[in-house]
């Protein structure tokens, strides 16, 4: 059986090239994407937040986003329960038991900030087919192109977090998401709901700054009295208060997760009590990008698939002519053939 | 050596209008009807779609599904001219007859899922490339692989309208489309799969895995040829003609084969990253992997030994359980195992279901429509007075 063995041979080169595309896939390993050393981004302490959605307003304002009903019936109240495409940023509130307790796991409540974490290495940019989505060089802030999108809401699935959201209810909806204030930077301002928050709950600054306050609070002994910034960290634009520190979970959220974040979250409460899963260090786009262009790359190994392919093609289409053309005359034409 | 006889391709004639396009035209006249009402008031009028499923059934069966269903045209040309099996060639112009619907349709389905569709050409616009993006990829290699699948079958028309110089100098270098023409569907046939690697630990790990790709690729070559088995015996019933046992018996055991290849590589990643477990827990997800499971084990029962091969009935109810299991794989990897956080929940609407059927009433309608004008399945000379018992056990 000649033929069976050809075939078979065949087969396993065809096989080994596939499988040489798709099994391999450290050869263009990447890494995590690295934070940009001016790169912004905010702290959001759960500890302090009261819960008065100062933040909520202040962002639909700075934004100059429409209403946002929850209920289509009663349509009085702008108050999503999660963000939207017309609502960037939630506080939402959590309590267990009696809920009386402030801060504690046990009849306690908290409260959490629901708003774009600004990864550094982020899904939705490296999902986005036509650089709609993408990570400021500078800032970090994970900036969003309308006129650029094509609505294909790739983002919307991709993000760990479920943030960028889709608009739905429009003919021409558009993805909204927190892009961190950026059309406010140029006029001196920063992200409106740092700015509005008056126990400092949300504060808005350098990464690297941020970063090393929420250590600083992490060490801190419980109660002890501590000095509480608001607003800019690094402008120190708004005086700051003193007050005890209370009992923080030991977990920067946002400093590993998916290979970290520009917003970085503390709080007294489990975070997955917050609804905050854990995740993995691996940024999900690096192992994406890195299997894409393993077997991409250069398009090296496509074209040599294509070389191969337009070989054998030759050699086998050549029998095709003739039989089409005799065909066509003859219905019944006969043809010998080599296997 | 084999020796084996060519039937030159041939129209099949007959009626147009029949209760079967009939019914296919009313689906997409309500299809259509739906769209305008998509593009007036947007997604969320017609469709369930939200934030935690942003993609529904118009991606995953029109786009997704709908162009594994279309890749029997690249596993019967992969077997006629790259692996030399020449027996194969009276299925080459109907396998690539139903793929170049299959894709088309799929390339323009999109159009109708994407929020912002008037910038579609952006995909294809260097200024807006993002070659990190697996959609990026897959929208490249799909819409090229249309224009080639339109150049392979161009000789049909050429035929029909006697082009014969023009016939003449786009065979000389058809080799090369052909070899794109396999290329192409292996590059974003994988990246399907890819797609859903971004997505991380959303996607449960009974599919998520970084042999997506290969999962994909290996399961849509198998639906390829599962896909010919069904549509030979479909036509073969439909148009009352003799069914190409000599060509389906041999190719279901290629299909076996491969089959075979892909349920070792599903299985053997499963163990690997003891992902396995997951398939014994009490819930959805572990239903529907069983599910999916045993429609790609059941050819294997249906279809065991060479007599049951002989069988058109075993050959088209195999076919369609090969294709259902390419239908879970897709749904249960992008929806059923896909989840975003609690609160979320998507079943498809009417009018999106509507839609959905719509589509693939438009690629019914075509087939019949070009298959009985213009010459895509072999010549059949005698006309088949008696419609054999294997032809009715077919079509029931």
């Amino acid at each position: 059986m000649n033929g069976r063995r050809e075939f078979l041979r065949r087969a396993l080169a065809g096989g080994a090239a596939v499988a040489g595309t798709t099994a391999c896939p450290s050869a263009h390993a990447r890494g995590n994407a690295e934070i940009p050393p001016e790169a912004i981004g905010l702290l959001f302490d759960s500890t302090l937040c009261i819960g008065c959605k100062a933040c909520v307003a202040a962002c639909k304002a700075a934004n100059d986003l429409p209403l946002d009903y929850n209920s289509p019936v009663d349509a009085l109240w702008d108050m999503p329960l999660d963000t939207t495409a017309r609502t960037y940023n939630v506080i939402k509130a959590w309590q267990s038991g009696t809920g009386t307790q402030r801060n504690q796991q046990i009849d306690g409540y908290a409260f959490m900030k629901s708003s774009c974490l600004h990864c550094i290495d982020p899904s939705c940019v490296s999902a986005c087919p036509v650089s709609a989505m993408t990570k400021d060089p500078a800032t970090g802030i994970v900036q969003y192109d309308a006129d650029a999108c094509i609505g294909c809401r790739y983002c919307v699935a991709a993000c760990p977090f479920g943030i960028p959201k889709y608009d739905y209810d429009s003919p021409t909806g558009k993805i909204g998401k927190c892009e961190l204030c950026r059309h406010l930077l140029p006029e001196g301002k920063y992200a409106a709901c740092a700015e509005v928050c008056p126990t400092g709950a949300t504060l808005f600054g350098k990464v690297s700054a941020l970063k090393a306050e929420a250590h600083r609070r992490l060490a801190l002994q419980e109660g002890a009295p501590t000095i509480w910034p608001r607003g800019n960290l690094d402008t120190a634009d708004q005086p700051a208060w003193e007050g005890p520190a209370p009992r923080y979970v030991q977990h920067v959220y946002g400093e590993k997760e998916v290979g970290g974040t520009q917003m970085l979250k503390l709080a007294a409460v489990p975070f997955e009590q917050l609804g905050h899963k854990p995740l993995p260090e691996r940024s999900f786009s690096s192992q994406s990008e890195t299997l894409q262009h393993t077997l991409y790359g250069g398009l090296v190994l496509p074209l040599a698939v294509l070389g191969v392919m337009s070989w054998v093609a030759r050699r086998n289409v050549k029998h095709d002519d003739e039989t089409d053309a005799r065909g066509a005359q003859d219905a019944h034409a006969g043809e010998k053939r080599h296997d | 050596m084999t020796e084996h006889i060519h039937v030159a391709p041939a129209p099949v004639g007959g009626r147009l209008l029949t209760p079967v396009t009939f019914t296919c035209g009313v689906l997409i006249l309500a299809a259509l009807a739906i769209l305008a009402v998509r593009f007036v008031l947007g997604l969320g009028a017609v469709t369930h779609l939200n934030d935690g499923y942003p993609w529904g059934i118009w991606v995953v069966a029109d786009v997704v599904i709908g162009s594994a269903f279309a890749c029997g045209g690249f596993s019967i040309a992969m077997l006629v001219y790259i692996f030399n099996k020449g027996e194969y060639h009276p299925l080459v112009r109907p396998a690539l007859l139903a793929s170049l619907f299959g894709y088309t349709l799929a390339g323009v389905g999109v159009i109708f899922d994407l929020g912002r569709w008037w910038n579609f050409w952006h995909i294809l616009s260097p200024a807006y490339a993002s070659p990190n993006s697996v959609m990026f990829e897959v929208a490249l290699c799909i819409s090229l692989y249309i224009v080639v699948m339109w150049i392979e079958f161009s000789p049909t028309f050429m035929e029909k309208w006697g082009m014969r110089d023009a016939r003449r100098k786009l065979n000389k270098v058809m080799f090369f489309f052909i070899a794109l023409g396999t290329v192409l569907p292996m590059m974003h046939q994988s990246s399907l799969g890819s797609l859903l690697i971004v997505f991380g630990t959303q996607i449960h790990p009974l599919w998520q895995t970084m042999l997506l790709p290969l999962i994909f690729l290996l399961s849509a070559i198998t639906i390829g040829y599962a896909v010919v088995l069904f549509e030979s015996c479909l036509a073969a019933a439909g148009y009352r003609r003799s069914i190409e046992m000599h060509l389906l018996t041999p190719l279901a055991k290629i299909m076996l084969g491969v089959l075979a290849v892909f349920m070792i590589v599903r299985f053997g990643d499963l163990l690997w990253r003891g992902a396995l477990g997951h398939a014994f827990a009490a819930n959805l997800q572990a239903f529907m992997f069983w599910l999916e499971t045993a429609c790609f084990l059941s050819p294997f029962v249906l279809l065991r030994s060479e007599v049951q091969r002989r069988n058109p009935a075993r050959l088209f109810i195999g076919g369609a359980l090969l294709m259902l299991g390419g239908v879970l794989l897709r749904i249960n990897a992008f929806l059923v195992g896909y989840d975003t956080g609690t609160g979320w929940s998507y079943f498809p609407s009417v009018p999106e279901l509507l839609v959905t059927f719509g589509m693939f009433a438009i690629e019914v309608l075509g087939y019949i429509v070009i298959t009985r004008r213009f010459p895509v399945l072999p010549r059949e000379d005698a006309p088949p007075t008696a419609t054999p018992a294997a032809l009715r056990a077919a079509t029931r």
